[in-house]
């Protein structure tokens, strides 16, 4: 008994004084000072936990073509069907959930976004470090490629490059990622241009790192502040491209209908005041994006170490 | 000066050179050529006449000549599906394109620039705050779906406004165009403002940045102690210091509107080029597909040439710098 109130009474003096933040907590008590980016985190959890969960926790599976039926099409929100189902966010014309529809949107859109964002920055990285670590002729070729895609919009090229591969998950993937990588090159050689004149690799290179190890090991952690909060934004805008390019009906196949072609599956319906069947999708495309935008939005503010507060 | 200019239409010349051989080079190894520019629907006769015609017999760096040769008479290709030239139906729709990006940059201005100084100048008022949320949404918001809600909001519910369409047009030099008669102005409402929203968010940032930095220099104070009337010293005084980022940004982004007029093109059936686009690639028309490409490709780079030599009129340091490396 006195042992262990002895051990308590040891440790809490021992404790006590020793409150140093490492750099991780100190970053998550920054990023949760603000109330909007905490709650958007939350939602974005959720919206993440939806993606990953939809054939469970969907109220029907909305492409198996057993459950579908065409008699419950069309449903207003809150409708009940004659099996006694009840549509909280009403049918589409071909009598799916859309409920289950925009969960299972969710998991097409998001892949499709994080999985281009992904490739994307790998490429744009190791594109971004090279140009900056070895300079000269290689920066100046990199650089004049970078420049020249900048000078049209993502969507363009998207929209070209689709024209020609067709329409597929794995399509629409590669031509997000030939129409991002240049903005994650970009930011990553003007932040390795920076590092690169510091001290630290100044003093790498007199210990005869290889090169590898000089840009993985040391210039490497030092630019992934920017590129993170880079990735976040460019992820919202993969996910708003997918959507436009799949209601433009260029991007995904009817049978792996993203948020975006749940919309353009509605827009026919809208004249006619079936307002839900793309509204709903849209709703979930915004609070998507706005989620993500706020949570980069913040990261932003956190990882810069020009903001001092 | 005359130096920046020759190496500027220069390098524009290169990205031309450029960016056609990734045309052509999409069209003939990515994809089957035969397929592509040769209607499927013609018959054996047909298609061998056609290859021979097209020069698709010969080997590719030969193919490529042909190819460029055509472009520069401006032949393009024939459409499978109006059988007109390619370069011929773009140019015709051309000007409803225009029109529609026109009267969008114009909103940007007209509309985000008295925003974005307003909420500069009063930063903690309620106004300003809710100015700066909508401009985050502006951000956010994926063309398209703001498009449809519009189309729902004000052609279904209220019934104020048409969805589809460009209405009556007028001829001017030439030119159909809308803005002339009140149906066309009526029709041409919703998908401008649809396809400003972007714009007018970025511009109300700038404008708000730019006010706030301006607000606080000694010539505005100056201006305010000389007992100028509080209107004059924003309009005069402000207003001037903050036109050149705007104008300079705006600039640039004359293509992206162009770009995004596919989009809102599609939703408001508004018969423009990206309208013709998207068609064309739901139908496989490729020779379409080609010429909005090169045409495409020809006014950005105009834009961009045009772009920076005006800016390099207005900033010799760009030009100085650029001649010495």
């Amino acid at each position: 008994m006195s042992t262990t109130s002895e051990h308590a009474g040891k440790a809490a003096t021992i404790v006590e004084p020793v409150r140093v933040q490492t750099p991780f907590q100190r970053f998550l008590s920054d990023y949760f000072d603000s109330r909007v980016a905490t709650g958007a985190i939350v939602v974005f959890g959720i919206i993440l936990f939806i993606a990953l969960f939809a054939p469970w926790i969907s109220p029907q599976d909305p492409y198996d073509l057993m459950i579908v039926d065409v008699m419950n099409s069309r449903m207003r929100p809150g409708e009940k069907s004659l099996t006694g189902m009840t549509f909280l966010l009403g049918s589409d014309g071909a009598g799916r959930d859309m409920l289950s529809a925009i969960f299972y949107g969710l998991r097409t859109s998001l892949t499709v976004g994080v999985m281009s964002g992904l490739i994307a920055l790998c490429i744009g990285m190791s594109v971004g470090l090279s140009a900056a670590y070895f300079g000269g002729r290689t920066d100046s070729l990199i650089m004049r490629v970078v420049d020249l895609q900048l000078s049209f919009p993502a969507i363009l090229i998207a929209l070209i490059l689709l024209s020609i591969l067709g329409k597929g998950v794995d399509k629409i993937i590669i031509a997000l990622v030939i129409a991002q990588w240049a903005y994650y090159a970009r930011t990553v050689r003007a932040s390795a241009l920076v590092e690169r004149r510091k001290e630290y690799i100044e003093a790498a290179t007199c210990l005869a790192l290889s090169h590898r190890r000089i840009v993985l090991r040391h210039l490497l952690p030092n630019v992934l502040p920017p590129l993170i909060v880079v990735g976040t934004l460019q992820t919202a805008h993969a996910i708003s491209l997918e959507a436009t390019l799949s209601f433009l009906g260029v991007g995904l196949p009817q049978t792996q209908p993203s948020l975006g072609l749940l919309i353009s599956n509605g827009f026919e319906y809208m004249l006619s005041g079936k307002y839900w069947i793309s509204f709903f999708p849209g709703v979930a495309l915004l609070v998507t994006i706005v989620s993500i935008n706020l949570v980069g939005d913040q990261l932003r503010d956190v990882l810069n170490p020009r903001l001092e507060r | 000066m005359s130096v920046f200019i020759t190496r500027r239409v220069l390098q524009s010349l290169v990205v031309i050179f450029v960016m056609s051989l990734l045309v052509f080079f999409g069209v003939n190894i990515v994809g089957d050529p035969i397929d592509m520019l040769i209607n499927p629907e013609a018959d054996q006769e047909d298609i061998e006449a056609a290859i021979r015609a097209l020069g698709l017999d010969r080997p590719i760096h030969e193919q490529y000549w042909y190819f460029l040769l055509n472009a520069l008479k401006g032949d393009l290709g024939k459409s499978f599906i109006f059988a007109e030239p390619a370069l011929k139906l773009i140019l015709q729709r051309m000007p409803a394109t225009l029109e529609l990006a026109f009267t969008a940059m114009l909103m940007a201005i007209f509309l985000g620039i008295p925003l974005g100084v307003y909420a500069g100048l009063k930063p903690n008022s309620k106004v300003s705050k809710t100015i700066m949320a909508g401009s985050i949404l502006g951000f956010s918001l994926p063309t398209f779906w703001v498009g449809l809600m519009f189309i729902m909001i004000f052609a279904v519910m209220l019934g104020w406004l048409p969805s589809t369409g460009r209405g009556d047009t007028t001829s001017l030099l030439g030119i159909q165009v809308s803005f002339l008669t009140w149906d066309g102005l009526r029709h041409l409402l919703l998908p401008a403002l649809n396809l400003a929203l972007f714009k007018i968010s970025l511009v109300i940032r700038l404008a708000r940045a730019g006010t706030r930095e301006v607000a606080l220099q000694d010539y505005i104070k100056f201006a305010r102690a000389k007992g100028l009337h509080s209107s004059r010293v924003v309009l005069v005084h402000v207003m001037k210091n903050i036109m050149i980022p705007v104008v300079t940004v705006l600039g640039l982004e004359l293509g992206g509107v162009i770009a995004f007029a596919v989009v809102t093109e599609t939703v408001f059936a508004w018969p423009g080029m990206g309208k013709l686009l998207i068609d064309s690639i739901q139908l496989l028309d490729r020779p379409i597909i080609v010429a909005y490409l090169m045409i495409t490709v020809l006014m950005f780079v105009v834009i961009n040439l045009v772009v920076d030599v005006i800016y390099s009129l207005l900033d010799p340091r760009v030009r100085l710098k650029d001649v010495k490396s």
